[in-house]
């Protein structure tokens, strides 16, 4: 409620001024409304904190808990938790765990964040544009798509990386470039409802383009899936980065990520060295969750059909 | 239903010709000179020119992918010089291994994830309920090889029931002369797949649930066992067709990381050697092969659901 009560501070997200007009209450704006569902959903609220944590972590923690991730320490090697190593050992190199989980964990994020946005962009313009124009673009655009789909995204994005992936920006463009297939049919699923509607109509009979259309139109009114989709699609970004550190083909060294960490120590947890493996499991599962939650949060509170009036 | 059958056999062609081209042409792009990775680094320009007029590597690419359509279409996926063999012997070499550990853990995690969706959905916010859908939850956001690092540590490591190293027999036969090494893995690959299907399963089983039909039967008087057998159970998992045949993809990225998680020689440890080795055509093969078991499955799901739901009747 307290959300409600201070009203002229935040500018609402996106452009809803005058083309999120339908969506506008007496009172609250569509976008306001959501923020106010959202903050209901306890799980929801869970994720953003898990993920607020973690991004302190990986980007503020190493400036408060100093560690050498780049010399290897070859005397300290595999120390155990708070016996020589630090609070969580050290690994195979001697590099601290807990220093190394904040490298690892800002690769990732990064990753994630990077990817998502790449393949939502395309996603979102490819979908809008098939959905808009229709006929036999329309099926052409989405025969690319199912073809596309149907080839293995691991497979691919293996294939690229093992040749041009080894540092964050690579990465991030190849998981980018391979997984804007799932956003393109979403988005056109929603432009081919929203194209039939009045406004739309009306901003065509005044002589709108067709980008005027897309931009100021139809994606504006279809931000709501965007985000949503957004979330998934970094959680599913990270995933695959894990896969692909965890298959030897992710960032290479000074950094690291947190399938490479878990890949670099796979073999130390025969000889007990269990805090090489779980610690960053436990990482990815959490910030992985903790989209997920977001994510599912984010759907509920969208969705107009679902709120409580 | 002919038609139909035949106008979606039709696109599932198209979809699979432009497969085999985006495939080819990513790989065009993608390899460095095959020659470098065959006659190695040392190679002397004349040798390279050599080597690519004798397989053809010299000649524009569309005239490249038309030999390759037309070796395919003999069933011809090249050769494999770090093998030493042609890319089909391996593949049937390799596949069988590979296909049992996938069909066996799909197998387990359909018996598992229908039962266990329908028991949330009827138990809706029971105990039972909340602890499977949070444990699922928790396993959906975990990459395969973590469950399987997790079972390795507790079965194997700390419990000791099993032997961490899977035989190392190639063919199906061996390895499953000695079977218990392969539960830790089929366990693995079923567990992330029961916790994805579940929750489908128990959303589906819960729109049933409020259908008018199940009112009817209720009011009739059917107890309640007969309307989950009659009614729920089938009417909820006619989703679960669909999203087991768009699960294929995911099943081979979990069989790819579950055989190098456990060193077990099937055809996804293959594929990641290929890539060290930057043996091609391996990966050319792989690639096109389980993409067309993708447009497969997903043709096989959609006829079979026309078929098992007569409310679908696309003309």
């Amino acid at each position: 409620m307290t959300t409600a009560i201070d009203p002229p501070v935040p500018a609402p997200p996106g452009s809803p001024g005058a083309d999120g007009g339908e969506a506008q209450g007496a009172n609250l704006t569509g976008w306001r409304l959501t923020v106010r569902e959202f903050l209901k959903n306890r799980l929801a609220v869970a994720g953003v904190g898990i993920l607020v944590f973690f991004i302190l972590f990986a980007f503020l923690g190493p400036l408060v808990y100093h560690t050498n991730q780049e010399a290897t320490n070859l005397l300290n090697t595999d120390a155990a938790p708070g016996n020589g190593g630090g609070p969580l050992g050290s690994d195979s190199n001697g590099f601290d765990v807990l220093g190394r989980l904040m490298l690892g964990g800002r690769t990732s994020l990064e990753i994630g964040f990077l990817a998502a946005i790449l393949a939502t962009v395309i996603g979102t313009l490819w979908g809008a544009v098939a959905g808009l124009l229709g006929g036999l673009i329309d099926a052409v655009m989405m025969r690319v798509v199912d073809v596309l789909l149907s080839i293995p995204f691991l497979l691919v994005v293996l294939i690229v990386a093992h040749r041009y992936g080894s540092n964050t920006w690579n990465l991030s463009i190849i998981l980018g470039i391979f997984s804007w297939l799932v956003p393109a049919r979403l988005i056109r699923g929603e432009v081919l409802t929203l194209r039939v509607r009045d406004f739309v109509s009306a901003a065509r009979v005044m002589g709108g383009s067709r980008s005027r259309l897309i931009f100021r139109h139809l994606i504006p009114n279809a931000m709501g899936t965007v985000i949503v989709n957004i979330t998934f699609q970094i959680a599913d970004a990270i995933l695959a980065l894990a896969a692909l550190g965890f298959l030897n083909f992710g960032v290479h060294y000074p950094s690291t990520d947190w399938g490479s960490q878990i890949s670099d120590a796979q073999d130390a947890l025969s000889n007990g060295y269990w805090w090489e493996v779980f610690p960053v499991g436990v990482c990815l599962v959490l910030v992985v969750m903790a989209f997920n939650l977001i994510g599912d949060g984010l759907r509920d509170a969208v969705d107009v059909r679902l709120r409580k009036r | 239903m002919a038609g139909y059958l035949i106008r979606r056999l039709a696109t599932a062609i198209i979809v699979v010709i432009g497969i085999t081209l985006v495939t080819f042409l990513m790989l065009h792009i993608v390899a460095p000179e095959p020659a470098l990775t065959i006659l190695g680094p040392k190679a002397t320009p004349a040798a390279i020119r050599a080597f690519n007029h004798a397989y053809g590597y010299d000649r524009p690419w569309y005239e490249q992918f038309i030999t390759y359509l037309n070796h395919l279409l003999h069933g011809n996926l090249g050769d494999s010089p770090k093998d030493n063999q042609t890319v089909v012997s391996l593949f049937k070499e390799k596949a069988p291994l590979s296909a049992f550990l996938s069909g066996v853990s799909l197998l387990v995690a359909i018996v598992v994830a229908i039962p266990l969706g329908i028991y949330q959905a009827v138990k809706r916010n029971s105990v039972g309920d909340v602890t499977a859908t949070t444990v699922a939850f928790i396993f959906y956001s975990m990459p395969v090889f973590m469950v399987a690092l997790i079972l390795i540590q507790i079965f194997a490591l700390s419990l000791g029931w099993v032997d961490p190293n899977v035989s190392q027999d190639q063919t199906l036969g061996g390895a499953l002369s000695s079977w218990p090494e392969l539960v830790l893995p089929i366990v693995a690959l079923a567990t992330t797949t029961v916790a994805a299907y579940s929750r489908y399963q128990r959303s589906a089983s819960l729109d049933v649930l409020a259908q008018d039909y199940i009112k009817v039967a209720r009011a009739k008087g059917l107890p309640d066992r007969l309307i989950y057998t009659r009614h729920l159970i089938r009417n909820a998992s006619l989703p679960m067709i669909t999203l087991i045949g768009l699960s294929l993809p995911a099943l081979i990225a979990g069989n790819v990381l579950i055989e190098n998680a456990f060193n077990i020689d099937g055809l996804g440890l293959l594929f990641v050697k290929s890539l060290q080795n930057d043996d091609y055509n391996v990966l050319l093969g792989y690639t096109l092969l389980t993409a067309v078991l993708t447009v497969i499955g997903n043709l096989i799901a959609d006829v079979a659901l026309t078929l098992s739901d007569p409310r679908i009747r696309l003309v």
